[in-house]
């Protein structure tokens, strides 16, 4: 078999024992890699209706079909729980070099089963395990600690997924990081620090087999010398922080908790500002030409030191978001995320719940005590301090942060709970999942994608922003054409996560980022990489038995068509100015567009998925066990 | 104490222009080795405090220490190139070379165990790989004079533009 091992690395912490299992070349034909064979290796390997938290909830890890190789933008691994946030699949992409150093080992995917009694770093050494101690690397950062295993093992070429000190103290949205990239949202962190796991470790001194090397080398470069020119100027430039500004003059940029789409300090947290002022540095993902991280620093006052990666989900999360046009501020809150380990975007949106509720009363200043502030502080909206210290207060879980870790979802349901307030009506996530940086309200086939989206409010998992934003439909209503539209975008995005190829590479096959312009051209590179005979067919029915495989998890365990909805501010709260005003997505249209979107699936009016369909995705194992 | 090195010609960085994405070394280890292994690779990515990249490969030292402290004579200086040449037979991997490198660019192959050095692909008709293929254009084969004579040109034409 070319450009895989041909088998899964199973790992027991509980009884530190480890296994390998041998997986036919059919088998991958059907997941391929990243967030597909992830779930896949989920799904086979958990105890439905466990418990995230427990240990019968796994860790499994799918290399990228091109890491390793010179393909651009191909050096990426999936990760898959059952999130704690959704209870649903939690499926997550990061890149870099753990991927490609996890590629010169002997396995194409790593299974972690039960849990350590004390805390571990298992290192992954060619064909070989070892359960090493990491006590003595607990309370370090992300960043930290991956250094420290390096030191420690005398070796620069040891990559690490590590957590900090937030997945440590069980904050639920916790991420897993390597190299400065994150496996993020769907709270990784808490997973793995709930099995004792601080990280994750390869060294792999294997070369890459692939069919055929001097093709697959030739088209490599020509991908590569056409992704240096107009197909990805934006992030190579600006990066995604260019969005501020386009976001906001659609009046679609969240501000104050989602309650407006215009933010009048918008100018001041734009992708332009941070390049004139904060730029340090645009790096790359290993194996990636684009190097659309733009490395920012706070350079003055308070804050001064933070540095960290910046994009336009974390900056629209924790600036407009919070009302917060202080960028220093800013940096400041995603560089604890980064480095303390849990999710920029979730931070975000979740403090800007805790300042909702602040200026509404549910919170007094008391109720924000910490070490810092013992007699707490006012946390209104634009309040950088506020912003900083309760993003610190998540990490460590002190004082109020305790609540506010567990994310939107649960920390409104204890606080109306316990207070009798309505906080669940400004909570603004999908599933349990915080929300991105698009407003639905202005975006209905958007509105759509998300709510049915396996992983919850997530812009990565569905591209149906793309026909609203770009014209092709009328972006504040409902059609039929909708259905059809989110089934196309979120395969679409399915197959770049599973091969993975990072998005930001879609144009650069032939100028056209659409199926037919890069189909083709990720056919052939499949082909030169396995020796199969893939076309343009077979690469769409990857995204398509991707998004399968993520819907048989849910709908195993438990989902119903009740679960495929909005937060309540998108059904029932239109903004009050701006381009996007006087718009919500209302329960009757998102119903409307639920149906059609079965339809355009092929399921059953439920949302269920009859054998039939299983089966003539060669899932046939599925199919026995949640078909209808 | 840094080692010298004037009158030949090395595969040098420019920081500012470097992203660290490595494909220096995937060229390198497909062109010497036939496979994809950034472990093989001659050139090697280095990324220090997030921000600080480069990449490093032989200097060519003049007078290589390298070549000076292998007691079995395996490391052999061009006199011409100044590219060192590791002859297998004689090599044991004892490292020493490794060792006497102020650059850390020298390897030892895990699977032959033998030390091995950029030879600038001298038997490539196009030059080095890796200087071909950087989509950044941030290594360049060069002298040290070469580069000493730039930064004057870029010192006098930013003075004048003043």
């Amino acid at each position: 078999m070319y450009g895989y091992h041909g088998q899964i690395l199973h790992i027991d912490l509980t009884n530190r024992k480890t296994w390998h299992e041998r997986k036919p070349e059919s088998w991958y034909q059907m997941y391929i890699g990243g967030v597909s064979m992830a779930s896949r290796l989920l799904w086979e390997n958990i105890e439905p209706g466990c418990d995230p938290l427990s240990p019968e909830n796994p860790v499994c890890f799918a290399n990228g079909i091109f890491a390793g190789t010179p393909v651009p933008v191909g050096g990426k691994y999936g990760l898959a729980s059952k999130s704690p946030l959704t209870g649903f699949v939690g499926d997550s992409l990061s890149g870099s070099w753990f991927s490609v150093a996890f590629k010169r080992t002997a396995w194409d995917g790593i299974v972690i089963h039960g849990a350590s009694e004390t805390w571990v770093n298992v290192l992954i050494d060619d064909d070989r395990v070892q359960f090493r101690d990491a006590e003595k690397y607990l309370g370090m950062g992300t960043f930290e600690t991956e250094e420290a295993i390096r030191e420690d093992l005398l070796d620069d070429q040891v990559r690490s997924a590590t957590i900090g000190p937030a997945g440590e103290n069980g904050v639920l949205i916790a991420n897993v990081t390597n190299d400065g990239r994150q496996a993020g949202r769907t709270g990784h962190g808490a997973v793995w620090g709930s099995k004792k796991l601080k990280a994750v470790s390869v060294r792999g001194t294997n070369g890459v087999t692939v069919a055929d090397p001097d093709t697959l080398m030739k088209m490599s470069f020509e991908i590569i010398e056409s992704s240096q020119g107009p197909d990805t100027a934006k992030y190579r430039l600006l990066g995604t922080a260019t969005n501020v500004l386009n976001m906001n003059a659609m009046g679609l940029l969240p501000t104050r908790n989602y309650q407006e789409g215009v933010f009048e300090g918008a100018e001041l947290v734009s992708g332009e500002y941070l390049e004139e002022h904060h730029k340090v540095k645009k790096i790359a993902c290993a194996q990636c030409p684009i190097a659309c991280e733009q490395v920012s620093a706070a350079k003055q006052g308070l804050y001064a030191g933070a540095m960290t990666g910046i994009e336009y989900e974390c900056l629209y999360a924790n600036g407009p978001n919070c009302g917060i046009s202080d960028m220093n501020a800013i940096i400041k809150m995603i560089d604890v995320c980064d480095r303390g380990g849990h999710d920029a975007m979730s931070n975000g949106v979740t403090v800007s719940w805790a300042m909702e509720c602040y200026e509404r009363g549910v919170f007094t200043k008391e109720d924000f005590a910490c070490e810092k502030y013992p007699d707490g502080f006012e946390a209104n909206f634009g309040i950088a301090e506020a912003g900083v210290t309760i993003t610190e207060m998540i990490r460590d879980r002190e004082g109020l942060g305790a609540l506010l870790a567990q994310g939107t979802k649960r920390a409104s349901a204890q606080v109306d709970k316990e207070r009798g307030t309505e906080s669940y009506k400004w909570a603004m996530n999908i599933k349990g999942l915080e929300n991105p940086g698009y407003d639905a309200r202005g975006l209905k086939t958007f509105a759509l994608g998300l709510a049915v989206g396996t992983r919850g409010g997530c812009h990565n998992r569905t591209a149906a922003y793309d026909p609203d934003i770009k014209g092709v439909v009328d972006r504040f209503t409902v059609d039929d054409t909708r259905g059809e539209l989110a089934k196309s975008t979120e395969e679409y995005a399915a197959v770049y996560d599973t091969l993975p190829l990072c998005k930001f590479i879609r144009r650069c096959f032939t100028g056209k980022a659409d199926r037919a312009g890069a189909w083709p051209a990720i056919a052939a590179l499949i082909n030169a990489t396995t020796g199969w005979n893939y076309d343009y067919d077979d690469v769409d029915l990857i995204g398509e038995r991707a998004f399968t495989i993520k819907k048989a998890f849910n709908i195993r365990e438990g989902w119903t068509r009740e679960d495929d909805h909005l937060n309540y501010r998108w059904h029932n709260e239109p903004m009050k100015t701006g381009p996007s005003a006087g718009h919500v997505v209302s329960v009757e249209e998102l119903e409307y567009m639920k149906d059609l979107y079965y339809k355009a699936k092929g399921w059953t009016p439920e949302g269920l998925i009859p054998k039939s369909k299983l089966v003539a995705l060669g899932m046939d194992d599925v199919a026995e066990e949640i078909g209808v | 104490m840094i080692t010298s090195t004037s009158k030949y010609k090395y595969i040098t960085c420019d920081p500012d222009k470097c992203i660290g994405c490595q494909l220096c070394e995937y060229v390198c280890s497909y062109t010497k080795t036939g496979e994809y292994n950034t472990y093989r690779s001659r050139i090697r990515t280095v990324r220090v405090d997030e921000i600080l990249i480069t990449s490093i490969a032989c200097r060519t030292c003049e007078n290589a220490p390298c070549v000076t402290v292998c007691t079995r004579k395996a490391l052999t200086q061009d006199e011409e190139t100044g590219i060192i040449h590791v002859d297998a037979d004689l090599c044991d991997g004892c490292a020493w070379c490794i060792e006497a490198c102020d650059f850390g660019a020298i390897s030892i192959n895990p699977i032959t165990k033998l030390a091995e050095i950029c030879d600038q692909c001298e038997d490539e008709e196009d030059g080095p790989q890796c200087v071909l293929w950087c989509p950044k254009d941030a290594l360049e084969l060069t002298t040290p004079d070469r580069r000493a004579q730039r930064a004057r040109h870029k010192l006098v034409t930013e003075e004048a533009l003043r």
